[in-house]
């Protein structure tokens, strides 16, 4: 029999309870999460005995901020509902945003396109196919204007979800800020900017780790004395779950992520809460329902305490964990689309029952391609109406005191810290990933999972259970991304280039070359290139002429 | 069916994601097949060049960023232009069903879409390069 | 599907393997792994031909960075103009069968060279015949003229080992800190080194095993013009690499001056023969279905049986078969 619970002070009730529950049957062999974790039948005060509730748990706003960063939360303010998006050209995705702000979102986030986000131009050889079709293309400072044209910077919050080429792109967005009339300390959002998850997770590199860990903590360093409303990095475990990690690897990885960035912008000279009230964090919310909101709760304390007592935090803003949650693409499945509808709802309702202060919600459509309008609508109803009408956002934390939760954050920390040793003793997260591991990690828990899929251990409606035959995949729409995309885009590009000034571009593309042999800070040097109409390309070439590209370690 | 199949996985384009891909090279291992794994950000050109020195049977390509229509295509052209016509282009990713048919009448063979079991693949391959190899014997 | 090989195509095929048709040695390469008997025929027609290209072999434990090793001394090579050929062998699963080939990832930077031809090879079981089918398919990258072909084997069974050996010159790849001097000797491979490199210099441990590996070689006794050398390097960064492909170069010129290659060569081919006769007799012993059945029906009567009097029987039948109806 499995998981069942060691008794509670009132032993014969327990063991009466125990012994009939031995003659019920389980209707599993064993009952796990989806990361395979086994889950107790059942879980009792015996479990969280010994909790020291006022220093484990606490209250809201209050060290180690397990219920929530801020005293209030959802009493105070609802999450910000921020659905990422972008597709095609700066003007098509300029609508959807239009679109979106109509009905109720209230922060921005954009997608940009694969060339984008490797620091290709649209008109580069391996950009053939690509632009446009899982992100907005944007190739110079021209596309940004484009992009937040007719929407004030100033008024309000964008997210960019770019990695390797961040502090591009980033100085583009402020460049266009500026040219809105808007001082640099007006402006307020995130730059993705988490380098090292795409070693481990995304791939989406370009640089080897050092030169690219250099460019993190100029952002940083940059948001700390220019731009103080910017969250110059999201660190991010939610393309780690993706990959196929379990729970408590993506939450590991990710904390271990940040504290990476924290120690390489300490070595830098700066005070930790200098920028420590700018980290802000991203995380997935998968299909195991508990598993995810303990996750949740247990980040929040393990980055408390290490922040305070392992690199000395002393202002409370510096220990807070805030995150963003995207509901979990790969548990969406093509089969009977709108079952997505109802994961997305329940992923959802797990980030706010862990406390998220913003949160993505899934389109039903996205396995098969970017979403159409309706399916982004009922993405968007489906906070909307977790906010209104479910009464969960009426209280604060109402899991915290669950045996079962307590119990299940209490391990997820035990299992993030064997992980933690585990990384120290490789020599941190660069020598880590240099060497593989975490690639392989994933690369185990992702075939395990799969092969659990296959046997039927693990299960998916519509998949693997309650398959409908003759399925129709057809039955909704979805959203096609056609080549005059990327004609338009190119042909944009050609007039960029005709027009600008050749003169302006060389002295940038110079100063981004001499800047990246030194050691300056190189945001004033992009912002530079961004004003004079470089290309997203031309600068990157430099850099990779400089740095160095990156290839992966053997990976098997 | 002596012979191991030789299959060549690889990632055209600039999509990162690996997952699946990994995934499917791990599984047809384990089936019994010469997997090589031709990795990331690779270009059709390459992809085809390693077909051809490594004389695989079947190419599996995984495409998760919507340029399939561009990227399959172009892997079965170069092959047919390297001389390996004869090569299974097999693979998966976010490809809707509808392209998934434009694909095949292009000159891929099945591919398989989110939520396709290994099972399912591995039969497919076997069976598949089984007809192959008859047919070629027979002639 | 794959047109197949008749033998008129069968000579067609290595005219455009001696035009150095990329297509062709392929195919050829794939006839030599599945040791089909066309293949030998077409040996015997072009064996005259061979022993222009310089054979190396790579191999040690695993870790070493062997891949990245290859890669690097490719890219020096094919800076100076020279063609290459690259066998990576990696080993089958005892379990499925199946294998993944992991190395020519691991050499992205020759991806669309035309001057290095690289081929994946799987171990394929014990009795699959590893180092025939070795040997044959880096003949088939001397026929199609490659100068210089390098064969990367992991150093961990008796047929990595053999491999290596059968080239011209072989390197023994180590690093430190893996426990590696112990794995190697263990597999043999400490005899076989004509050179020793040891990668991954950057890593603490390095003037320890440099010395341990010394000290080994005192141990053997060796007159100093025969000692191996032991260089090191650093593949990542591209250290060492030029100074190891020179003292290669070097040595492969010494030994062909003083007749030492020739004498290799010799040794290389007598050991050759031996194992294709070796592996003949093997396969047509047990073609003879009588053989196999009798053993099958003793093992099924249950242990113990005498090993050696059952062999002796097997023997005997097999001697005594009734030959082929002509």
């Amino acid at each position: 029999m499995s998981q069942v619970p060691t008794g509670t002070a009132a032993p014969s009730l327990f063991d009466r309870w125990r012994e009939a529950y031995a003659k019920a049957g389980e209707r599993e062999a064993a009952f796990e999460t989806v990361s395979s974790a086994p889950v107790k039948a059942m879980a009792t005060p015996a479990d969280v005995a010994g909790t020291d509730w006022e220093r484990e748990v606490g209250y809201p706003g209050q060290f180690p901020y397990t219920r929530g960063p801020y005293v209030s939360m959802y009493r105070g303010k609802l999450w910000t509902m921020r659905q990422f998006a972008g597709f095609g050209t700066a003007k098509d995705t300029n609508a959807r945003y239009k679109y979106l702000l109509e009905h109720g979102q209230d922060g921005l986030s954009v997608a940009f396109d694969l060339p984008t986000l490797m620091g290709y131009d649209g008109d580069h050889p391996r950009a053939a196919g690509e632009v446009g079709r899982c992100g907005v293309a944007v190739s110079s400072l021209k596309d940004m204007e484009t992009l937040f044209d007719g929407i004030a910077l100033r008024d309000i919050t964008t997210s960019m979800t770019i990695n390797s080429p961040a502090a591009i792109i980033w100085a583009m967005y402020l460049v266009t800020g500026q040219k809105q009339g808007a001082k640099l300390a007006d402006l307020g959002g995130t730059t993705q900017n988490d380098i090292l998850k795409e070693y481990i997770a995304q791939k989406e590199y370009i640089f080897p780790p050092q030169p690219s860990m250099r460019l993190v903590v100029d952002t940083m360093e940059f948001a700390a004395r220019n731009v103080p409303k910017w969250h110059a990095i999201s660190v991010s475990g939610y393309h780690i779950r993706e990959a196929g990690s379990t729970a408590v690897q993506e939450l590991a990885f990710t904390l271990a992520d940040g504290f990476a960035y924290v120690e390489a912008a300490m070595e830098r000279g700066l005070a930790v809460d200098d920028f420590a009230p700018r980290l802000s964090h991203f995380f997935n919310s998968h299909v195991d329902f508990f598993e995810e909101i303990a996750k949740f709760r247990a980040a929040r304390r393990i980055y408390a305490k290490r922040m305070r007592d392992t690199y000395g935090a002393k202002n409370p803003r510096s220990m807070q964990l805030r995150f963003h949650t995207q509901t979990a693409g790969c548990s969406l499945t093509a089969q009977q689309p709108l079952n997505n509808i109802v994961r997305t709802t329940w992923e959802a309702l797990a980030g706010v029952l862990g406390g998220t202060q913003s949160l993505h919600t899934n389109s039903m459509d996205e396995t098969l391609a970017l979403p159409t309008e309706l399916a982004v609508k009922v993405a968007l109803r489906t906070q909307q109406l977790l906010a209104y009408e479910s009464g969960v956002a009426n209280t604060i934390d109402p899991l915290a005191g669950s045996w079962f939760i307590e119990d299940l954050t209490n391990q997820m920390e035990k299992g993030a810290e064997e992980i933690f040793a585990r990384i120290a003793e490789l020599g941190g997260v660069v020598a880590a990933l240099e060497k593989g591991w975490f690639q392989r990690e994933i690369g185990k828990a992702a075939y395990k999972y799969q092969r659990e899929l296959e046997t039927g251990r693990q299960v998916i409606v519509g998949v693997n259970k309650f398959v409908e035959a003759d399925e129709d995949d057809h039955e909704i729409e979805v959203l096609k991304i056609t080549e005059e995309t990327e004609r338009e885009c190119l042909g944009n590009l050609a007039t960029l280039r005709r027009t600008r000034s050749a003169a302006k571009v060389k002295e940038a593309l110079d100063r981004i070359r001499t800047d990246a042999r030194g050691s300056v800070n190189m945001m004033p040097a992009f912002m530079q290139g961004a004003e004079a109409y470089c290309t997203l390309g031309e600068m990157v070439d430099v850099l990779r002429e400089v740095f160095g590209a990156w290839r992966e370690p053997a990976v098997f | 069916m002596d012979e191991p199949i030789r299959v060549l996985i690889a990632k055209p384009g600039l999509d990162g994601h690996d997952r699946g891909a990994k995934v499917v090279a791990s599984a047809l291992r384990d089936a019994g097949m010469e997997v090589i794994y031709g990795g990331l950000h690779q270009t059709p050109e390459a992809i085809v060049e390693m077909a051809v020195q490594e004389d695989v049977e079947v190419v599996g390509l995984s495409v998760l960023s919507g340029a399939h229509m561009h990227l399959f295509p172009r892997v079965v052209e170069l092959l047919a232009r390297a001389g390996a016509g004869h090569v299974l282009v097999t693979g998966g990713g976010i490809i809707p069903a509808e392209d998934m048919a434009e694909l095949q009448r292009r000159g891929t063979g099945r591919l398989f879409g989110p939520g396709a079991g290994l099972r399912e693949l591995v039969d497919y391959i076997r069976a598949e390069i089984s007809r192959r190899r008859t047919a070629a014997r027979s002639n | 599907m794959k047109p197949p090989v008749t033998s008129t195509a069968g000579a067609e095929l290595v005219a455009r393997v001696r035009a150095g048709e990329e297509l062709a040695c392929a195919r050829l390469m794939s006839l030599a792994e599945r040791g089909d008997a066309r293949f030998a025929a077409l040996h015997d027609g072009f064996f005259r031909d061979l022993g222009r290209a310089r054979r190396l072999g790579i191999t040690g434990p695993p870790g070493a960075g062997k891949s990245t090793l290859v890669e690097a001394l490719a890219l020096h090579w094919r800076a100076q103009g020279r063609t290459l050929g690259i066998v990576a062998v990696d080993p089958t699963s005892p379990f499925s069968g199946g294998a993944l080939l992991g190395d020519r990832v691991r050499m992205g930077r020759l991806a669309l060279d035309k001057g290095v031809f690289i081929r994946s090879m799987a171990t394929r079981g014990v009795f699959g015949g590893l180092a025939r089918a070795t040997d044959d398919v880096v003949d088939v990258l001397d026929l199609a003229g490659r100068h210089t072909l390098m064969i990367e084997t992991v150093g961990v069974g008796q047929s990595e080992v053999d491999i290596a050996r059968s080239a011209d010159l072989t390197v023994v790849v180590l690093h430190p800190g893996g426990g590696d001097t112990i794995q190697a000797m263990k597999a043999g491979l400490m005899e076989v080194a004509d050179l020793y490199l040891v990668n991954k210099a950057d890593l603490p441990g390095l003037d320890r095993l440099v010395q341990q590996l010394q000290d080994i070689l005192e141990m053997r006794e060796l007159p100093p013009d025969q000692r191996p050398a032991i260089l090191t390097s650093c593949a990542t960064d591209g250290r060492g690499v030029a100074e190891l492909a020179a003292a290669l170069d070097a040595q492969l010129e010494a030994r062909a001056r003083s007749g030492l290659l020739a004498r290799r060569r010799a040794e290389n081919f007598e050991r050759r023969v031996r194992r294709l006769v070796d592996g003949r007799l093997r396969h047509e012993v047990w073609e003879v279905e009588a053989l196999g059945a009798l053993l099958a029906e003793r093992v099924a009567q249950g242990l113990p049986q005498a090993a050696y009097g059952l062999s002796d029987e097997i023997l005997t039948l097999y001697r005594n078969r009734r030959p082929p109806e002509c």
